[in-house]
């Protein structure tokens, strides 16, 4: 494949063909925040918050660069006003949901978001996808996925499938950024009556 | 809803996955809803997994995951039809029958959805009950209207 | 009717249909669309046929069961041809007076004909009334001459000439640069440059490759696509089979909302008969080209009119959209190259074809060739599907065409564009139309939906209204717009409640730039639009219901009260027998007075309440005066009692 020449941050770049800016900005050593990426899972595009500025042929433009594919001789910048502005909203409109979650207090931190600046919701899952990607590509198993759409969007397990993986795996749980999935699967669990797993029952 | 007549939707849509949506407007045509059961057949048959309907049957307006009540009542709220009043007709039909869009009555009598345009505009504001177009709709008329239905 | 084998035997066929078709034998077209259906035009339909019979006229009149005429007002109507005497909102019991009268002794039934409210003329012909005369149908006009279950109609009319045409003398390229020169940008709200989007499709290596038709009208408010393609779908799939063969796309797909159920049965009929007769499938007309067409319906989601979301829809998943870094017509349905266009801009194809990119493009301006169909409804008098060439002023579109606004109110501003577009105010009604003009005003073309509103509509509502529809409609997928707009609407909604707060204008801003930078498709970064139109040109609306808690426009109903003027009441008790929530409290001679407390604000009481009095008026930003003691309120019959 070939190589891609490009700079980010006013350092020269080496990228494979076909890679991420955000692939190629960690394979330089340059941080870019996330939410939503793993580098297991194909990425998801959905907190925004890896979002950069990218100048090409004089124009600047705003993409999200765990998707955004390498190009030669564009112009990447990880910081400025707009960018910042912009990460510091989408931490704040985070934080309305999980405004004790560990990732976006050091997030609201560099970035002086206000935790207080929406009034609190009552779900605090920050919806990147994790968990459910992670149990659907990785995993393989499909025992949490998506429901709804819009505001209404939220995770939920399918009690039959989760009371037979889960016990033995959970391994999107490290995952969560707000610990919201542990919930839901406690609640799933209690719920449903998930039966007790020969290794767990006690003498 | 057997799965002998799931079976026969899903080969008609020639047993493939891309055509998931086609094969569960069906079944919720026939059945006026997606029981559980009708669910795991298709997963079984169609080889996608259970989140992923999951996903589209309540991503999607058109599925109910609960039965619906023997009249549908759909409320316009398309743009012509909201500058019309029809956020007022809304009101007065949720205080006649008791329930919010979305929701279906206790004696699974009535079913209430919000539409966004039927295409009746000249109309407006427009409900439509059983198919049944009915147009020019004031809050007064509808406890009249609905008293009719059995 | 049988095959035909190549674009030689078309036309012989045509000839064929032509020549068992007297032009001069009356024939009775009645609108079977949509709306007129509504309002009853299937029972005129059936009044039709027994009187027929009845008159013993079966051999001597044809009827015509079209598709949407487009003055929907006015429906259920009817058409008689050849003389093109246009009768109005007919009803069962007039059609035994049509048959006699106009079929059998050729004289006009005067009681139905249009009567122009100006100068109080009745119109008999079709090509005269103010609603028709300022249009140019090229288009939508087709729709009055076939019944969109015949496919003998639509060759009668030309219909598949361009496609004849395309395999007898034009090669793929030849019809690419044909469409290219016309410069037929999508009509279904990008306004993007068909023959751009087709050359990417034609040029990229992948062989196999997808046309599809979006059909998933979600606009609210407009319903062209429904109407063309319920009306006339033969049109929709020659432009598609004609846009394959450009690109070299043998699979196509017609993705249309569940919600139309007669469009998706007359497309699937449509389907079947150009099948038999070669026009469509295994070796078109002959020419060894292949081009199958599949139908999806949607499921009831606005968000799958989005391209990619549609193709992820088509491929049996939650349709959410996906990031356009790299374009759908190179990597699209299946990851395969996927030309997606408007049902219009499928149906504007065979035009170009037949009568060539110059013809067209003499139609228009400078950067919008052609014409658009509109959707006029909301507050006007002639609501209906208007199809105007680019360049129209709006101002034509909305008071020639349209008629202004019924019961003497005063126009207060066009939202064009849907969800996604925004409000032109009064003084930018000379504005014309089109895809660049309409843009730079804060606005957008859209799908064509255009909904007037008057003194009445308040706009910080009218925001409030598209946010909501937005947030049920979002896929979920990104912060900003999931996110973004939960909390835009729920500023809006508090301030259309009088719970706005100094500073909540700023935060609406903020976000709205957050959406439209950071958002993953077009819903998303084009919803802030109805927000930030609004702002722009209502400023003082939005500051009002802030500061004051007041709403100009008296609409939003925490903020209005309902109030019966003592001097004007004069206790004929409609208002109190009328409320649903017995709220009104009043007797015979009494003055009624309101109880706020009881008050659900439905305003049935302002409605009803005969003109002659107004008694009842809509306060906002001022205290309800509190009502006049009871022994004030009784009337002596022969002069008020003075409070």
């Amino acid at each position: 494949m070939s190589e891609i020449l490009f700079q980010i941050d006013g350092k020269e770049v080496k990228a494979k063909e076909g890679m991420t800016l955000l692939e190629a900005a960690k394979s330089a050593g340059i941080y870019i925040p996330t939410l939503c990426y793993h580098e297991k899972l194909e990425p998801f595009g959905g907190c925004r918050l890896c979002i950069v500025e990218v100048e090409v042929k004089g124009w600047t433009k705003l993409v999200v660069s765990c998707v955004y594919p390498v190009e030669k001789n564009i112009i990447v910048r990880t910081r400025s006003e707009k960018v910042d502005r912009i990460r510091k909203m989408i931490i704040e409109l985070q934080m309305a949901h999980a405004p004790d979650a560990f990732d976006l207090q050091d997030l609201a931190k560099e970035y002086g978001a206000d935790r207080n600046r929406f009034e609190k919701e009552p779900s605090f899952c920050i919806h990147c996808g994790l968990c459910v990607r992670y149990c659907a590509e990785v995993k393989k198993a499909n025992a949490i996925g998506f429901v709804d759409r819009g505001i209404r969007k939220e995770i939920c397990f399918i009690p039959e499938i989760a009371s037979k993986e889960c016990w033995n795996c959970k391994e999107c749980f490290p995952l969560c950024p707000t610990e919201a999935l542990q919930a839901a699967f406690v609640l799933t669990e209690a719920l449903a009556g998930f039966p007790a797993h020969p290794e767990e029952k006690k003498g | 809803m057997d799965n002998e007549r799931i079976d026969q939707i899903i080969d008609k849509h020639h047993n493939e996955a891309s055509s998931l949506i086609q094969v569960l407007l069906e079944i919720q045509s026939d059945h006026h809803w997606l029981s559980k059961e009708a669910i795991e057949r298709v997963a079984e048959k169609l080889q996608v997994p259970l989140t992923r309907i999951q996903h589209i049957a309540t991503f999607y307006k058109a599925f109910s995951l609960v039965p619906k009540g023997r009249h549908e009542v759909h409320i316009c709220m398309g743009t012509a039809c909201h500058v019309r009043g029809a956020s007022r007709v809304l009101d007065a039909v949720q205080d006649v029958i008791g329930i919010k869009p979305g929701e279906t009555d206790l004696d699974l009598k009535f079913s209430l959805e919000t539409v966004n345009c039927l295409g009746c505009c000249a109309l407006g504001p427009v409900l439509e009950i059983d198919g049944k177009t009915h147009g020019k709709a004031t809050p007064g008329q509808m406890a009249e209207v609905l008293k009719n239905y059995e | 009717m049988n095959r035909i084998n190549s674009p030689t035997e078309l036309e012989e066929v045509r000839k064929q249909i032509l020549s068992t078709r007297d032009p001069n034998k009356p024939c009775i077209t009645l609108c079977a669309g949509s709306a007129c259906h509504a309002s009853g035009s299937k029972e005129v339909g059936i009044a039709i046929e027994e009187e027929i019979i009845k008159q013993g006229l079966s051999d001597a009149v044809d009827i015509r069961k079209t598709g949407c005429h487009g003055y929907c007002e006015r429906g259920p109507i009817i058409v008689i041809n050849p003389e093109k005497i246009c009768y109005f909102q007919i009803k069962p019991e007039d059609v035994p007076e049509i048959i006699s009268q106009t079929i059998k002794e050729k004289k006009v039934v005067e009681r139905l004909l249009y009567v122009d409210p100006n100068t109080n003329e009745k119109i008999v012909h079709e090509h005269d009334i103010p609603f028709y005369k300022y249009q140019e149908r090229i288009v939508f006009g087709s729709n009055s001459s076939v019944d969109p279950k015949s496919i003998e109609d639509y060759l009668a009319i030309g219909g598949y000439a361009a496609l004849g045409k395309i395999f007898s003398s034009m090669s793929a390229d030849q019809v690419l640069d044909e469409v290219k020169k016309a410069n037929l940008r999508g009509r279904g709200g990008g306004g993007f440059p068909a023959g751009t989007k087709w050359e990417g499709s034609r040029n990229a290596p992948e062989p196999i490759k997808y046309v599809i038709v979006n059909a998933d009208e979600g606009d609210p408010g407009a319903y062209m696509d429904r109407s063309l393609l319920e009306g006339n779908p033969h049109a929709v799939l020659e432009g598609l089979t004609i846009g394959a063969y450009a690109i070299g796309a043998h699979e196509g797909y017609i993705y249309v909302r569940q919600e139309y159920p007669l469009a998706v049965e007359n497309v699937f009929t449509a389907i079947r008969q150009a099948e038999e007769c070669g026009l469509l499938g295994k070796n078109i007309l002959g020419s060894g080209y292949d081009f199958i067409v599949k139908v999806h319906q949607g499921a009831g989601a606005f968000v799958c009119g989005e391209s990619t979301a549609l193709m992820t829809a088509l491929e049996g998943r939650a349709g959410e959209p996906r990031p356009k870094y790299v374009r759908s017509n190179v990597v699209g349905l299946w990851s395969r190259p996927s030309v997606l266009n408007n049902v219009e801009t499928w149906a504007n194809v065979p035009l170009i074809i037949n009568k060539g990119a110059d013809w067209f493009t003499k139609i228009g301006t400078e950067t919008s060739k052609g014409t658009k169909i509109f959707s006029l409804v909301g507050k006007i008098t002639n609501t209906g599907l208007v199809e105007v060439p680019m360049g129209t002023p709006l101002k034509d579109i909305i008071f020639k065409i349209g008629g202004g606004i019924p019961g003497g109110k005063k126009f207060k501003a066009v939202q064009t564009g849907g969800p996604s577009g925004g409000c032109i105010p009064e003084n930018q009604l000379d504005l014309p139309v089109g895809f660049d003009e309409l843009t730079k005003a804060g606005s957008m073309m859209g799908s064509g939906g255009m909904i007037v509103m008057d003194e009445d509509t308040c706009m910080v509502d009218v925001a409030r209204y598209f946010l909501d529809f937005l947030t049920d409609e979002s896929c979920g997928k990104c912060v900003p717009c999931r996110e973004g707009m939960r909390q835009m609407l729920k500023l809006l909604t508090n301030i259309t409640k009088g719970k706005g707060k100094e500073g909540d204008i700023e935060l609406l801003e903020a976000l709205s730039e957050t959406a439209i930078e950071a958002a993953l498709c077009a819903l998303g970064k084009s919803s802030p639009n109805p927000f930030l139109s609004t702002l722009k040109y209502f400023r003082d609306e939005y500051e009002a219901h802030v500061k004051e808690k007041r709403c100009p426009a008296l609409s939003c109903k925490e903020l209005i009260n309902f109030y019966i003027d003592p001097t004007k009441c004069s206790a004929c008790t409609t208002c109190a027998r009328k409320c649903p929530s017995d709220a009104i409290i009043g007797g015979k001679n009494k003055i009624h007075i309101v109880d706020q407390e009881k008050c659900t604000k439905c305003g049935t009481c302002f409605e009803v309440c005969p003109p002659k009095f107004r008694a009842i008026t809509k306060i906002s930003g001022v205290p309800v005066p509190p009502p006049i003691p009871e022994e004030q309120r009784t009337i002596v019959r022969g002069g008020k009692k003075d409070e």
